[in-house]
């Protein structure tokens, strides 16, 4: 088990939700049923409850993540925290700072919970090694984004049902994608079965290791899997050589009407966002019957609350 | 180590029969009828007291049906942050609109107030109500903010080291209600 | 020298500057003369003046050293001073202390300094640097001015002022034209090109091995084929000019096996390996800890014990450190932006001997001939031996002595240790060269009542400040 967070099995205790790399079933599932009360919640007339009143939260963003971040804000504000915000494209990184000197003059001012997106593998977990705040990771680098993880686990489980024994296709940048890591972790961690899909160029070498089986055929995922969930193509891979043109990615992964159709099944999509549409998702899609995509966005709400919820009754280091 | 002895049985199985009724009597007494009245019972056994008592107010008022709802009030404690473990959130079901009812919450003790306190508030975020009235199968006293009940099966006087336990056949397979002495002697 | 003396007496040493010293009942071990015995040795004026029986009338310090081992002083021909240009993160006189608490008696000092060591100038600064202190410091020069990989560095006046090797170490150099001229260059004047194996159009961006964990953790990955290919490069090239190739800090069993083949056709090419990547894994990173970042990164346990087994049996030459010090605000920082490398002086010794030689990995011979003897022939530097005449040139290590690595308590700069807090057997309890004694006070208090035949050291130091 990854040593990323620190968990008690009796009961299971998440003081940091760093990744979801080694966190065990009932932790995830605990985490998703109280998203569920949370998306109960959201549908009355007040949308909001007192729990983390006096729960001071800092959202830092390292990288650019509009949507992340207001999702964040909006659960933060649900669960009546204060919440601040920062947020930074290298700016105070170009005048010498370091992120531990930034953090840590954030944290001075009283902040229970650190929610931080940063482009950095690791820098999450780097910071939950070094200061009191509770650490959210809202995404790392190529590592993890586990809320997204969870989210899409949440999304999947209210379509299908259980998670146990489903057939999750990831498809697309594997390599770089936090998206896919946290998927794979937690839906393994949770019995389904995920292979992974995409150009040999886009999937470690080692993907295997991970637990997942690569299927490098497209036509033959879809006829395999329950739920296809569709990665963004960062536009920057063609520059680093590892794709073409994005004409030639679309023509053996784009996810198109056409495929769907030939696998002659019930396929559920889902797609992080932001969505090239035309690129790794066609628009009859990602709108079409098949698609769980807007369901996702409000599951990302509740399921931010539960584990900013879960995380703030915790005592760090509680034994 | 904590050990535990019965110490009396305040309530036993007819005797709870006989405190709903009254307390089902007194509920729509007050509120002249059951026309407006619905129940709301607090997780864990409130909720089946509060199924209970809308049976036995449905009886009296001609087979009328009586809504009633589940709240979880985990959300709205006021100690969630400072105590060392966290209970498990759970659904609250309130499939009406409360708005100009007569809710009348239902618990099984009421003791400190704070969960009645804490209700409350969850309660006035589904709407506003025309009242809002609680209804307890034991008041043991030990109040720690101006709460009070308005249809009490029982008043108690306890000491901090008593406990009161109410059995529900629904949850614990009996009826009754009984008052243990913990003591923290080691074994 | 006064100032290093005072550095010293702070952090636990001694300095015994007498004439005439005698260590009794140590086994001696020098792998050049098949020495291996018990026996006492006396040094007088800096040359080994006895071997055998102690003299009955003999005048002078006794230091009883039963149970001690002496060999020929280890020598580290891979190590990063950071001296001119780094001072902040180590000096040559702190390194030159690192290195004597580790047991070393000379190292050989990288020229990624700032500016590098690519002028005569800069090297007699840091060879005056080391100047009175017991371990010898031999600057390796620049193969390319100022290591930018462009034009050759000055090599014929460089190897004037003694210098014996070149290396661009750091970074390789990329050029493989720019490489063939540098081997020919330096052949003629018998000089040996290190080169850092690293291809790096296959590891741009990696940060650590490419492999189960770098998928996991997300980590841009530094594939083994990059050092393959530059291996097989170099190994080509060098067969191609006959130049003197030595490969620095070699990680990869595809790397070992192609040392492997080039010896046994008969090419005259040397390899080094470090003890991280004798007894780390990629593993070990799964706490993105920077202090387990270093370049070449930690590879796999199948690695190890490839490399392990390339060394048992000579394939790798030479056991070296690549120590690489750096503060801790410099490796605090996110794992990708952390500086490559980590300490080595200090622990090589106990590392080695708790892993390798008292698991029966490594016989004690080879182990000395890796760290004293091998890496002098590879330098063509003069040959440190425990003989009647020669200069004293001793690594004093007690075999048995158990010790904890802390990392708040280096003799270096620096703190960036990836064993902090191993528990390991066998350390440096003293080192001598240039005339002079060193001696580690902690490690002979272990030795309490010996006064028949010597006086506890600390006395011995006090009367030594007394007059
Ligand atoms: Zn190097």
């Amino acid at each position: 088990m990854s040593p990323h967070n620190k968990i008690d099995l009796e009961p299971p205790v998440l003081t940091h939700l760093l990744g979801l790399d080694g966190v065990p079933e009932p932790v995830i599932t605990e985490i998703l049923d109280t998203a569920e009360n949370f998306l109960a919640v959201l549908e009355r007339p007040i949308p909001k409850v007192p729990s983390l009143r006096g729960v001071t939260v800092a959202n830092l963003f390292f990288e650019n993540s509009t949507r992340t971040r207001i999702s964040f804000e909006l659960a933060e504000k649900r669960l009546s925290a204060d919440t601040i915000n920062f947020s930074t494209s290298g700016s105070s990184v170009a005048k010498g700072e370091t992120l531990l000197d930034t953090v840590k003059n954030i944290e001075a001012m009283k902040v229970d919970v650190v929610v931080m997106r940063h482009w950095a593998a690791g820098s999450s977990k780097f910071l939950a090694d070094r200061i009191d705040a509770k650490v959210v990771n809202a995404g790392d680098g190529t590592h993890e984004h586990p809320t997204q993880g969870l989210l899409d686990m949440l999304t999947i489980r209210r379509k299908l049902g259980a998670l146990k024994g489903l057939k999750v296709l990831i498809l697309g940048d594997i390599a770089h994608s936090r998206v896919a890591r946290s998927n794979i972790f937690g839906l393994l961690n949770c019995g389904a079965e995920v292979k992974v899909c995409g150009p040999a160029t886009l999937i470690p070498r080692e993907a295997e290791s991970l637990g997942v089986e690569v299927i490098p055929d497209l036509d033959e995922g879809l006829k395999w899997c329950n739920v296809v969930n569709v990665l963004r193509l960062q536009l920057e891979r063609m520059s680093q050589g590892l794709i073409p043109s994005l004409r030639d990615y679309q023509r053996r992964y784009g996810l198109t009407r056409l495929r769907l159709e030939k696998a002659a099944k019930d396929i559920v999509v889902m797609h992080p966002g932001p969505m090239n549409r035309g690129v790794e998702i066609d628009s009859n899609v990602a709108d079409g019957p098949w698609s769980v995509i807007l369901s996702q966005v409000k599951h990302g709400v509740a399921v931010r609350m539960a584990a900013l919820f879960l995380i703030s009754g915790r005592e760090k280091d509680e034994g | 180590m904590t050990t535990e002895r019965t110490k009396a049985c305040i309530i036993d199985r007819v005797g709870m029969e006989r405190t709903l009724a009254r307390l089902a009597a007194e509920i729509v007494e007050r509120n002249r009828g059951a026309g407006n009245i619905a129940l709301i019972g607090i997780r864990t056994r409130g909720a089946p007291l509060a199924h209970r008592l809308a049976k036995l107010i449905s009886s009296l008022e001609g087979g009328k049906n009586i809504p009633v709802g589940i709240l979880d009030i985990t959300l709205y404690r006021d100690d969630y942050l400072i105590s060392r473990k966290t209970p498990k959130v759970r659904a609250t079901e309130i499939p009406f609109d409360i708005q100009d009812r007569a809710v009348v919450l239902v618990d099984d003790v009421l003791y400190t107030g704070r969960t009645v306190r804490a209700a409350i508030d969850a309660v006035l975020d589904y709407g506003r109500p025309d009242r809002i009235q609680l209804a307890v199968l034991v008041d043991r006293g030990g109040r720690e903010m101006p709460v009070a009940g308005d249809f009490v099966g029982k008043k108690l006087v306890t000491s901090p080291g008593e406990e009161v336990r109410v059995h529900l056949e629904e949850v614990d397979g009996r009826d009754e209600v009984i008052i243990v002495e913990l003591s923290s002697e080691s074994a | 020298m006064s100032n290093f003396r005072i550095n010293l007496q702070q952090t636990g040493w001694h300095c015994l500057t007498d004439e005439r010293i005698a260590f009794i009942g140590a086994r001696l071990i020098d792998p050049q003369i098949n020495l291996d015995a018990v026996q006492d040795i006396i040094i007088e004026s800096g040359r080994i003046a006895h071997i055998g029986k102690f003299p009955a009338n003999w005048q002078g310090e006794r230091i009883k050293a039963a149970g001690n081992i002496i060999c020929p002083g280890f020598f580290d021909m891979h190590t990063h001073l950071r001296e001119p240009g780094f001072e902040h993160k180590e000096s040559v006189l702190s390194g030159c202390l690192a290195a004597a608490a580790g047991g070393f008696t000379g190292v050989a000092c990288m020229p990624n300094t700032d500016p590098a060591i690519d002028t005569p100038g800069i090297v007699q600064f840091i060879r005056q640097q080391a100047e009175g202190q017991p371990v010898e410091v031999h600057p390796v020069a620049a193969v390319t001015k100022g290591r930018k990989g462009e034009v050759l560095s000055e090599m014929v006046e460089l190897a004037e002022c003694g210098v014996t090797a070149f290396s661009d170490d750091g970074s390789p150099v990329a050029s493989a034209g720019l490489m063939r001229r540098a081997m020919e260059y330096a052949k003629m004047l018998k000089a040996v090109i290190i080169e850092h194996c690293e291809e790096p159009t296959l590891t741009a961006n990696g940060v650590m091995h490419e492999g189960a964990f770098s998928t996991r953790l997300g980590l841009p990955g530094w594939p083994s084929v990059g050092e393959e290919l530059a291996v097989q490069r170099n190994i080509s090239l060098a067969g191609y000019t006959g130049g003197r190739l030595h490969i620095a800090h070699i990680s990869t069993r595809a790397g070992a096996e192609l040392v492997r083949r080039a010896k046994q056709e008969g090419m005259n090419i040397t390899a080094e390996v470090t003890p991280q990547h004798l007894t780390l894994t990629c593993e070990m990173l799964t706490g993105y800890d920077s202090d387990f970042k270093v370049n070449p990164p930690l590879r796999e346990t199948e690695d190890c014990e490839i490399l392990l087994q390339a060394l048992a049996d000579g394939v790798i030459d030479c056991i070296a450190t690549d120590h690489a010090p750096h503060t801790d605000d410099e490796k605090a920082v996110e794992f990708i932006r952390a500086p490559f490398g980590m300490l080595g002086l200090e622990t090589a010794l106990g590392v080695i001997y708790t892993k390798l030689v008292l698991s029966g990995k490594l016989s004690l011979t080879r182990f000395i001939d890796a760290m004293s003897v091998k890496p002098r022939q590879i330098l063509n530097l003069p040959a440190a031996t425990i003989a009647v005449g020669a200069p004293a040139n001793l690594t004093i290590f007690d075999p048995n002595l158990k010790w904890t690595v802390d990392r708040n308590k280096m003799n270096s700069k620096s703190h960036n240790t990836p064993f902090h807090s191993w528990e390991l057997t066998g350390r440096a309890v003293g080192v001598v060269n240039r005339g002079i004694v060193w001696m580690i006070k902690q490690a002979l208090l272990c030795y309490p009542e010996q006064s028949e035949v010597s006086r506890p050291l600390f006395q011995m130091s006090a009367s030594l400040r007394s007059a």
